[in-house]
């Protein structure tokens, strides 16, 4: 069969390989090469070397926009981590309506980062108002306006991936640990955590990354503001390329970089956790 | 799920008998129940607070977000029919409909088409596609949207029939290494046994391979129609946004820096881009979280 399906691929493979050329391949080589070089659009480029790097490391906001990535990352990971964890143990409980508390939960989810963006900064401005302030003055509460939009966001997605999990554990070996004389917390921490990590690999992949890409809530919530101090590396990005005219060169310098990032942390954080899933 | 549920439910009678009397469960899961209610309706709020602020006078959501509208406040449909009218909000809806519903379409053939053949025929080509799919799925956007809407516009993709083809190229990371993972589990024979009864490839993959891949295409359906849907920068720089706008663009447009912001279109849009959602999440919800428990243990 190999060998008559082998002549096929040009209905089997061309259509998508070339629509993966034009919308992927070309534009991400593309992109590599115009780091090195000055240009307003992909015509006029005047190779330049590693000017574009030199600048775009001596701009503070850049290294301004990782440290707030960074930091928003870390409290992200951990918060949504932690709440769907727990919830997903509640909800695996025998307790009434549980169904649609997954419901509920999950719905957040399905709406897009711009709406729910405009639908957070209504509540947000409404209550800065009371207290003579708003959400665009300081970056103290543009930041934490974000994890609460994340985190409102997310945890239903992660919850049911933990649900899945949970309900993916045999239950002899809870029942083997239980004839052995574990009690609860014995049972969470030796017996059901570590079947889950699979879950919490995947878990913690997903928000790393989603965090580092943020960038539809962050446009929407506070669009960097104050001074670009809430400015999120992916928005950073997007304001040299279309903020900032004769800048393209050093926005795409930024964006390899940017690149380079998300993959390091996705490759280094799927090596530290996979090493303690366990074999079921 | 039945059967994992049976099981649990197994699990929790032999917990319930060795370590803990009956009443006790009952009044930790009535607790567990009005606990999670108040943090459902919590939850909710938001949505709630934009729902009410939508039939309020413009001027009166900045002044009492939080109050119910009143007869002074109270406005009626008038923030919808502004929205409809001055920003063309259907249109736009429209355009999304057209574009999440043929793209995802696109993206299922295609992608499930060369997922088999990269599985079914093995080479270092196909080995190397696989790769570069797996790799496209962790790039960032931003790392390729300036040459991405760059080369949109010189192929002319810059309308809603050519924004098809960006999506499948964009999106066939994630589709191709879906597909993968299930056409794996496809026991070869099968498909064998339709070649020697005399099925081409081409027959073969419709007739065999396709049925059985249904639930497959249901799950990567939903996440791509997700992706797609709520989807706003790529399509913001791709498209020829005089002409097409998506909801999310429209939104984006109405709230940003251009001139005065009418705060009561604004909610009438955001509930109106709510509701679909909404309405597609509750008749599809199965469907929907499978495919997302699937895309997760695959991702």
């Amino acid at each position: 069969m190999e060998k008559t399906l082998k002549k096929y691929w040009p209905i089997f493979l061309l259509p998508t390989m070339a629509a993966f050329t034009i919308g992927f391949i070309v534009p991400f080589i593309e992109g590599i090469y115009l780091s090195f070089c000055e240009f307003t659009t992909i015509r006029d480029a005047k190779p330049v070397g590693l000017q574009n790097y030199i600048e775009a490391f001596k701009d503070t906001t850049f290294v301004d926009s990782f440290k707030f990535t960074t930091l928003f990352a870390i409290v992200t990971l951990v918060l949504i981590n932690v709440l769907a964890f727990l919830v997903a143990l509640a909800l695996t409980q025998k307790m009434k309506g549980t169904n649609l508390f997954r419901t509920v939960f999950f719905m957040p989810n399905l709406i897009g980062g711009i709406v729910l963006g405009y639908v957070w900064q209504l509540m947000f401005d409404a209550i800065f108002q009371k207290f003579d302030t708003a959400l665009k003055l300081n970056e103290v509460f543009g930041f934490w306006g974000l994890v609460i939009l994340i985190c409102w966001q997310q945890i239903g997605y992660m919850m049911i991936v933990y649900i899945a999990g949970l309900q993916s554990i045999p239950a002899d070996i809870q029942e083997a640990a239980m004839i052995d004389g574990a009690n609860k917390m014995q049972r969470l921490f030796r017996v059901t955590i570590p079947n889950m990590m699979p879950s919490i690999t995947i878990c913690t992949f997903l928000t790393i990354t989603n965090s580092f890409k943020l960038f539809d809530q962050n446009l929407a919530l506070t669009a960097g503001e104050p001074m670009h101090k809430t400015e999120m590396m992916a928005l950073n990005i997007y304001d040299t390329f279309y903020g900032r005219v004769g800048y393209e060169g050093v926005g795409q310098a930024k964006a390899v970089v940017f690149f380079a990032i998300v993959v390091i942390i996705g490759l280094l954080q799927l090596k530290l956790t996979r090493n303690k899933e366990v074999q079921q | 799920m039945s059967e994992k549920n049976k099981k649990e439910s197994v699990m929790e009678n032999a917990e319930e008998k060795v370590l803990k009397p009956k009443k006790r469960t009952s009044l930790w899961s009535l607790l567990g129940t009005v606990f999670f209610t108040f943090v459902s309706v919590a939850f909710l709020a938001p949505i709630f607070i934009v729902l009410i602020n939508s039939f309020k006078g413009k001027a009166f959501i900045n002044l009492e977000t939080f109050k119910l509208p009143t007869e002074q406040s109270f406005v009626g449909l008038q923030n919808y029919t502004e929205a409809i009218t001055q920003y063309d909000f259907i249109k736009a809806v429209g355009w999304t409909v057209f574009i999440t519903v043929f793209s995802v379409a696109v993206i299922l053939i295609c992608c499930s088409m060369t997922a088999w053949y990269i599985t079914r025929v093995q080479n270092k080509l196909t080995k190397f596609i696989y790769l570069l799919c797996v790799f496209s799925m962790v790039i960032p956007f931003q790392m390729v949207m300036f040459t991405l809407s760059g080369t949109a516009d010189s192929l002319h993709l810059n309308t809603p029939w050519g924004i098809i083809i960006v999506y499948l190229g964009f999106g066939a990371g994630l589709a191709v290494f879906m597909f993968c993972g299930f056409v794996k589990a496809i026991p070869v024979e099968i498909e064998e046994a339709a070649t020697i009864d005399g099925c081409s490839p081409i027959s073969t993959f419709f007739r065999v391979v396709l049925p059985m891949l249904k639930p497959t295409y249901i799950s990567v359906g939903i996440l791509e129609a997700m992706w797609i849907w709520n989807d706003f920068l790529l399509p913001y720089l791709v498209l020829d946004i005089k002409k097409y706008k998506t909801i999310s663009i429209v939104i984006q447009y109405m709230k940003g820096s251009y001139g005065r912001v009418d705060m009561g279109a604004i909610m009438a849009c955001l509930i109106m881009a709510i509701i679909p959602v909404v309405v597609f999440y509750l008749s599809a919800q199965k469907y929907i979280i499978k495919g997302v428990a699937d895309g997760a243990v695959k991702g």
